[in-house]
C-alpha cells in the first residue's frame, strides 16, 4: 500500500502552497510534502512582480508592461502574463485584508530596513502606512538591541534616494528585553500579550512602555516605522493598539532573515491549505521515486522552446510516467503514490537546486549543479569557474540555475525531450531568471505555482 | 534517515544515499563525535531560533542557533565549558525540522547536554539527582506500580507535592500521574499474551513506560486494533525509550536502556516482526536518535523498522477504507480539540490523525494548532521551568478552549498531562478512537478507568 492522492506537491513555499492551493479547485485529494520550513522565513513578505527588468531598467513603475519583453526562457514567458494576474487574484482572495496592493497594477515603493525602496506588487498590510510614495512626514524608530535595523542610518538613506517627506530615526531600549540576542519572537511575544514589564519602580504592559517611550520623541510626523517585529499571530491587533495610543499611522519596515511578516505568510497560506482540504505532511523528505515508461499516445508533445534561442524540439514517443516517490520519514521509507506530481523544492538557498565538485583532485575545477529528488537536468556549466563573475552585482550565472521547461511548465531533459509527462515544476527550482536582481522571486513562485498546480488538477479530471 | 547521517550535501546523482553511514561512539567522550560538517551547514538564517518555543518566552535562553552550530564552534577553544543554559533546553527538537540547511541541530544539543552534564554539573547537587530521578522514571515507576493505590494516595497528598518542590525541586502546581491498578504487561501476561499467531504479520510493541504503568488502556487498544487486522502482536522486554534521559543530559543512562532495547527489538526484527511504538517520543528516540547517538550491533536496522502505530497500518494496510466504513456513537469520541507533539510534528505525523479521523462517522478531530505544549516530558516538571512551560503552553491552551471540543486528544503521554492540566479536560490517545470505531462489538475501554 502506499499513501495515494491525486496531486502531490513536493515543496512547501509560496509556489508549493500555490500549486497545492490551484490544484485542490480541480481534485479532490491533493497532499503538499514539505521537508524543511521554508524560505519564507527569510523574506521580506512583500510580494514583487518585477521591479527591475533583466538588463537592470528600472524600478518599473508598471511591471506588467515589461512582462511581454522578457526573454523566452524567462517563467513568466513560459506561464503567460494572464496566469501571472489569475495567480494574484487568487493570492488577493486567499489574504484578504492582510495584503494591500492590488487597487492599482502599478508597482507601490516599500522603504526596506536599508533605507532602501523596494518596488512591489502586493505589500502586507502592516507595511501600507509607510509607502515611499506618501508625503507624510516619518518617524523610524529603532532598538539597541535590534542592530539589522538602524533606524537614523536607514532615514538618512531615505533622505538620500529623494523621497518626499521628512524622516528621522531614533535608537531605543526595547522596554522588557534585557539580552542583546533576544529573537525576534521574543518581541512579538512581549507585544502580543502584553507581557507586564519594571521600568524603574513602575510596572506596566510592554506596550504601554514603548509607546510612552516613543511618544517622547515624537514631534510633528504622522507615522511611525517599527522594525517588523510588532507581534506574529495577532500582528493587527498590536499595530492598532500603538497607532491609537501614539495618535499617529503605525507600519512596519521589511526586514532581513528571520522575518515575521514572512513567517505571517506563511501562516496565511497554510492557513488556506487547511481550509482547502490540503493534507499537509511536513518534517519529511522526498527522496526517491519508481516511474515506467508508457507509450507514445499516452504522453503529449512538448511545445516549442527557446531556452537555447529557439530551436524546435519534438518530444519522442516514449516518455517515463512517475508512478510514486518514496518519503523518509527518520529512516522509514513510506511510498506516496499520486496522479500528478509538482516540484517546488526552491533553488540555490531552498536547496532544490544543488551542487559539488565533479572530481576530487585538489585542483579539479569541474562541478555539478543538479536536482536532488528526480535528477532533472540543470543546465550549467562544468567549469565551476564559470558559474560565476568577480562582479558581486554583475549578472551571476548561478543565479539563473535551474531547470528548463515546457509551457506547462513540465521540465525538460538536455535533448529537450519531458523529463516526466506527469511533473511540473514550480517557483526556484525553475532557471532562467535572477529574481535577486529582478526582484521577481514571489511573482514567480506565485505565477508557476498556480499554472503548475491548475494543470495537474486539471488533468486528474482528464 | 535524519541530517546527522547525512551532514553533508552528498545527495547527488550517483551518490549512493544508502551508504552505510558509520555513528561515532559517543562515550566516553561526546567531544569526539565530529559534528563539524553539520555546523559549516549553517548559514545563520536563524530559522531554528523563530521555530524555538522557549527562546519566545524566555530571552535568557540563547536559543538553538547558539546552543548548536555556534557553542560547537567556540568549544574547539581548548578552555572553553559548555554554556549551562543549555540545560533550559525543552529537547522539543523543533529546530531539527526547522533547518533548511539540515544542521542536526537537536544532536548538537543532545551532545553538549551530556557534555555540561558530565563536566559542570555536580554530582552531589540536587539538580543532579532530581534530574536522574525524573529521567529514569522508568526505574521508580514499578515500585509505585506495585503499590498503585497506596502510590497514588501518597502523590495526591499536599505535604507530598510540598516536599517534592523544597527537597527534590519537582514542581507543585502539578498532580503526579496516577499509576494503573493492573498495568499493561501485568494484562499481557494475566490475558496468556497474543490471540493471534501469524507468522506473515507480526509486529512487536514498544510500549514505553506511561503506557504499560500509566494508560494501559492505550496499549489495549494498540492490540485490540492490530488483531483486529490480523496481526500478531509480540510485546518483547523493554526498558525506556532514552527520551528524558537525552533531555537531561544522562546519556550513560540513555546508553543502558538503548542496549537492551536495540537487542530485544533486533532479536523481535529476526523473528520477523515490525517495531510500532503508540508514544511519539518513544518512536522518535528509536528513529533518530538511537543511530544518531549510539551504534550498537542492529541500531540501523531497528531504527529504519521502526513506525508509528497508526502510520504503520496505514500503510500496510487498507485504514482509510477500513475508517470509512467506521461509526462511533458515543460522545466520549465525538469531538476533540486534537494537538500534534514536537516529536511527531518532527517525524511528519502531524497530519495524520486529523486527515484519519475525518473518515469516521460521528467523530471529529479540530488541530489546536502547531504551538508546542511546552511540558517538553520532563522539562515542565521542574519548578525553575514550570513558568516557561505554562508560558508556552498559553497559545495551546487558549485554542483548545476556543475549539469545538470538551475533551482533547494527542500522542504524547506528556503533552496529555499538559492539555489536563491546563484545561481540565479528559485526554484521549488516538489509538483509543480507531479502536472505538473499528471495533464497535468488542467493549471499549472507557478513558479515565484503568481497570
Amino acid at each position: 500500500m502506499a499513501i495515494e492522492d491525486d496531486v502531490l506537491v513536493i515543496g512547501g513555499g509560496i509556489a508549493g502552497s500555490m500549486a497545492a492551493l490551484s490544484a485542490a479547485e480541480h481534485t479532490d485529494r491533493v497532499r503538499l510534502v514539505t521537508y524543511k520550513q521554508s524560505t519564507l522565513r527569510s523574506a521580506s513578505g512583500l510580494i514583487d512582480v518585477l521591479g527591475y527588468t533583466p538588463d537592470g531598467t528600472g524600478p518599473l513603475a508598471d511591471p506588467f508592461d515589461a512582462l511581454e519583453d522578457l526573454p523566452d526562457s524567462h517563467p513568466y514567458q513560459r506561464v503567460g502574463t494572464d496566469a501571472v494576474r489569475d495567480a494574484l487574484a487568487l493570492f488577493d482572495e486567499i489574504t484578504g485584508d492582510a495584503y494591500a496592493g492590488d487597487h492599482t497594477e502599478t508597482n507601490a515603493l516599500v522603504p526596506t530596513h536599508g533605507g532602501t525602496v523596494k518596488p512591489t506588487a502586493r505589500y502586507p498590510a502592516a507595511t501600507a502606512a509607510g509607502l515611499a510614495s506618501d508625503d507624510r512626514d516619518t518617524l523610524l524608530v529603532g532598538f539597541e538591541t535590534l542592530p539589522d535595523f538602524d533606524a537614523p542610518l536607514a532615514a538618512a538613506h531615505l533622505e538620500a534616494a529623494g523621497v518626499p517627506f521628512d524622516t528621522r530615526g531614533v535608537t531605543l531600549a526595547f522596554p522588557g528585553i534585557e539580552r542583546d540576542d533576544a529573537k525576534v519572537t521574543r518581541y512579538a511575544h512581549l507585544l502580543e500579550r502584553n507581557e507586564s514589564i519594571t521600568m524603574g519602580t513602575t510596572t506596566t504592559g510592554a506596550r504601554e512602555a514603548l509607546v510612552s517611550l516613543v511618544d517622547a520623541h515624537l514631534e510633528d510626523e504622522s507615522r511611525v516605522g517599527f522594525p517588523a517585529i510588532l507581534g506574529d499571530d495577532h500582528a493587527d491587533e498590536v499595530r492598532e493598539s500603538l497607532a491609537d495610543a501614539l495618535g499617529v499611522d503605525v507600519f512596519e519596515v521589511p526586514m532581513g532573515p528571520p522575518s515575521l511578516p514572512g513567517m505571517r505568510l506563511e501562516d496565511l497560506l497554510y492557513d488556506a491549505l487547511e481550509d482547502a482540504g490540503v493534507r499537509v505532511t511536513s518534517g519529511v523528505p522526498v527522496v526517491d521515486y519508481d516511474s515506467e515508461t508508457v507509450a507514445a499516445s499516452e504522453t503529449a508533445t512538448a511545445d516549442e522552446v527557446a531556452a537555447d534561442g529557439g530551436s524546435d524540439r519534438e518530444t519522442p514517443g516514449d516518455g517515463e510516467r512517475i508512478d510514486r516517490v518514496i518519503v523518509d520519514r527518520n529512516g522509514t521509507e513510506i511510498p506516496h503514490r499520486a496522479d500528478q506530481y509538482v516540484l517546488a523544492t526552491g533553488g540555490l538557498v531552498g536547496k532544490g537546486v544543488r551542487s559539488e565538485r565533479a572530481g576530487s583532485a585538489e585542483n579539479d575545477a569541474t562541478g555539478v549543479v543538479f536536482e536532488p529528488i528526480f535528477d532533472c537536468h540543470v543546465p550549467h556549466a562544468e567549469d565551476r569557474y564559470d558559474w560565476f563573475v568577480d562582479d558581486a552585482f554583475g549578472e551571476q550565472p548561478f543565479a539563473r540555475f535551474g531547470l528548463e521547461s515546457d509551457r506547462e511548465l513540465r521540465p525538460l531533459a538536455a535533448d529537450g525531450t519531458l523529463e516526466f509527462v506527469n511533473l511540473r515544476a514550480a517557483g526556484a527550482v525553475l532557471g532562467g531568471y535572477d529574481f535577486a536582481a529582478e526582484k521577481s522571486g514571489a511573482g514567480v513562485s506565485l505565477a508557476t505555482g498556480y499554472v503548475a498546480g491548475k494543470r495537474a488538477g486539471e488533468e486528474v479530471g482528464e | 534517515m535524519s541530517d546527522a547521517e547525512q551532514p553533508t550535501d552528498d545527495h547527488g546523482p550517483g551518490t549512493d544515499s544508502d551508504d552505510e553511514f558509520e555513528p561515532i561512539q559517543v562515550f566516553p567522550e561526546a567531544e569526539e563525535m565530529d559534528l563539524r560538517p553539520g555546523a559549516d551547514n549553517c548559514y545563520k538564517c536563524s530559522t531554528c531560533d523563530t521555530n524555538c518555543p522557549v527562546a519566545e518566552v524566555d530571552d535568557e535562553f540563547p536559543g538553538p542557533k547558539f546552543q548548536g552550530p555556534e557553542q560547537w564552534r567556540l568549544k574547539r577553544q581548548e578552555d572553553q565549558d559548555i554554556d549551562d543554559s543549555v540545560m533550559k533546553c525543552s529537547n522539543c527538537m523543533r529546530c531539527d525540522s526547522a533547518c533548511p540547511s539540515e544542521v542536526p541541530l537537536s544532536q548538537m544539543h543532545n551532545t553538549a547536554r551530556a557534555e555540561y552534564v558530565e563536566q559542570n554539573m555536580s554530582k552531589f547537587s540536587r539538580e543532579y539527582w532530581r534530574n536522574r530521578m525524573l529521567a529514569n522514571y522508568r526505574t521508580l515507576a514499578p515500585l509505585g506500580a506495585m503499590f498503585p493505590r497506596t502510590a497514588n494516595f501518597v502523590t495526591g497528598l499536599s505535604v507530598t507535592s510540598w516536599l517534592g518542590e523544597k527537597v527534590m525541586g519537582i514542581t507543585s502546581e502539578r498532580d503526579l500521574p496516577e499509576f494503573a491498578t493492573e498495568t499493561f504487561r501485568e494484562w499481557w501476561t494475566k490475558r496468556g499474551g497474543a490471540k493471534i499467531d501469524n507468522p506473515d504479520k507480526r509486529i512487536a510493541y514498544f510500549h514505553g513506560c506511561y503506557a504499560n504503568y500509566n494508560t494501559p488502556e492505550v496499549a489495549k487498544a494498540l492490540v485490540r486494533v492490530y488483531e483486529h487486522f490480523g496481526y500478531e502482536v509480540m510485546v518483547p522486554d523493554q526498558s525506556c525509550s532514552g527520551t528524558p534521559m537525552f533531555a537531561n543530559g544522562m546519556l550513560e543512562d540513555a546508553r543502558r536502556a538503548t542496549e537492551t532495547n536495540v537487542s530485544e527489538l533486533a532479536a523481535a526484527l529476526e523473528d520477523g516482526a515490525d517495531i510500532v511504538a503508540s508514544c511519539s517520543s518513544c518512536s522518535m528516540s528509536i528513529r533518530q536518535e538511537y543511530p544518531e547517538l549510539f551504534d550498537f550491533e542492529g541500531t540501523e536496522d531497528v531504527a529504519s523498522n521502526t513506525w508509528d502505530a497508526v502510520e504503520y497500518l496505514r500503510v500496510h494496510e487498507d485504514l482509510e477504507a477500513a475508517l470509512a466504513d467506521a461509526s462511533v456513537d458515543d460522545e466520549r469520541f465525538e469531538d476533540f480539540a486534537y494537538h500534534a507533539p514536537c516529536h511527531a510534528r518532527n517525524q511528519g505525523l502531524d497530519g495524520q490523525t486529523v486527515e484519519l479521523l475525518a473518515l469516521i462517522d460521528g467523530v471529529e478531530a479540530h488541530d489546536v494548532g502547531d504551538s508546542c505544549s511546552g511540558i517538553s516530558g520532563t522539562y515542565g516538571w521542574k519548578e525553575e521551568n514550570y513558568e516557561t512551560s505554562m508560558k508556552i503552553g498559553e497559545e495551546m491552551f487558549e485554542h483548545m478552549e476556543h475549539a469545538d471540543a470538551e475533551q482533547g486528544l494527542t500522542e504524547c503521554p506528556t503533552c496529555s498531562m499538559q492539555m489536563g492540566h491546563g484545561t481540565g479536560y479528559e485526554i484521549t490517545h488516538t489509538l483509543e478512537v480507531l479502536a472505538a470505531a473499528l471495533l464497535e462489538s468488542e467493549p471499549s475501554q472507557s478513558p479515565s478507568s484503568a481497570d
